[in-house]
């Protein structure tokens, strides 16, 4: 585990950088156009940075000590059914989690 | 947030009952309509926010940490990223530019309010700034471009209304969170919850097929690089999706002209 001076730099630093973003226009750029290319990637960003951060985490589990998971594996794929299906992320999430826990029960 | 079905007008202020009554209203009104508006996002944003608690509580961090969290970034998405590899023990750098990765959509948020709200003034536009959410945004704008005859008082009230809404009880829930995580079991598998909660977020973003090949890519990427020192695979694939959903879009827009 990281010590806690770098959970506080952390903390701090993301903080100060995710308020410039938000400020960034409103405060300081006023109402400058962006390049069209730069929305086109900023529009990706969550669906790329948010799946490649995940999918090690599915395939090798931490608690598995990387060893793939059938249970792990099918809540992961029901989470991403009801999410893509419903478009809930609460309703996802219970969907996930049912699965997770009926399987551990279930699976020896 | 996913578009609204219906084509909304644009600049040409609509003579019906609903915009007459929101031009009406004095600032105190449109504080409190901007609260009545946001209540129904609360059903999601108390769960998860209750979630961060607990599961950065299980990544090891302790109370004043996932408040520092909550209230200093104030942004759900990075602040799970940074606790995921806070755990991992990935580089404090590396830790701050994928949560910032993660938060750079909300300069296109900054950039599309400036229309509605750039004459604000300076300390008015830097409170924005700080309680500009996903949820925030999605109902300002909305309401703006809905009423575009509402006065700078009327909007910044509506916005102030939706703030107090989403973000006080994210703050609270956080707390709730990591107070209630102290009394889990260690045998129950939340290790699993972090997992969990980002597909849930992932899913609803996959709407064309630009964002399908972003997320195809990126997870591409991340599983072929997952033997790189931790977080270092995520910085190099994370930028590969992005281009991927770009270059995408550029094509089917080219394949439509």
């Amino acid at each position: 585990m990281t010590s806690d001076q770098e959970i506080w730099a952390v903390i701090v630093l993301l903080g100060i950088g995710t308020y410039l973003i938000r400020w960034s226009f409103l405060g300081a750029l006023g109402g400058r156009v962006m390049a069209g290319w730069v929305l086109r990637l900023l529009r990706y960003t969550p669906v790329a940075v948010l799946p490649a951060l995940v999918a090690p985490l599915v395939v090798w589990p931490a608690a598995t000590e990387g060893q793939p998971d059938p249970a792990r594996m099918a809540a992961a794929l029901a989470t991403l059914g009801v999410g893509v299906l419903t478009r809930n992320v609460m309703l996802a999430i219970l969907a996930g989690g049912v699965t997770l826990f009926g399987l551990l029960y279930i699976l020896p | 947030m996913s578009p609204s079905p219906e084509p909304r007008p644009r600049k040409q202020a609509p003579h019906d009952a609903a915009s007459a009554r929101a031009l009406a209203r004095s600032p105190r009104q449109a504080f409190w309509h901007g609260i009545v508006q946001s209540l129904p996002f609360l059903i999601v944003i108390v769960p998860f926010a209750i979630l961060f608690g607990v599961v950065a509580l299980e990544a090891g961090m302790d109370v004043a940490q996932v408040m520092g969290f909550s209230v200093l970034v104030l942004a759900g998405a990075s602040q799970f990223t940074a606790v995921q590899l806070l755990s991992d023990n990935a580089p404090v750098i590396i830790v701050i530019l994928s949560g910032l990765a993660v938060n750079l959509r909300m300069a296109m948020y900054s950039a599309s309010l400036v229309p509605w709200l750039g004459k604000a003034t300076k300390a008015q536009r830097a409170g924005l700034a700080y309680v500009l959410i996903d949820q925030t945004y999605a109902l300002a704008i909305q309401h703006y471009e809905r009423h575009p005859g509402l006065s700078m008082q009327q909007r910044l009230a509506y916005f102030a209304g939706t703030a107090v809404v989403l973000c006080v009880p994210w703050m609270i829930g956080s707390w709730l969170g990591a107070t209630i995580g102290q009394a889990i079991p260690e045998e129950i598998a939340l290790d699993f919850a972090m997992p969990i909660t980002f597909i849930a977020m992932i899913a609803p973003m996959l709407r064309t097929a630009a964002h399908l090949a972003a997320c195809f890519v990126a997870v591409l990427a991340a599983l072929l690089l997952a033997g790189l020192p931790s977080g270092l695979g995520l910085l190099i694939a994370a930028p590969l999706g992005m281009a991927a959903g770009a270059l995408v879009e550029t094509l089917t827009e080219r394949s439509r002209a």
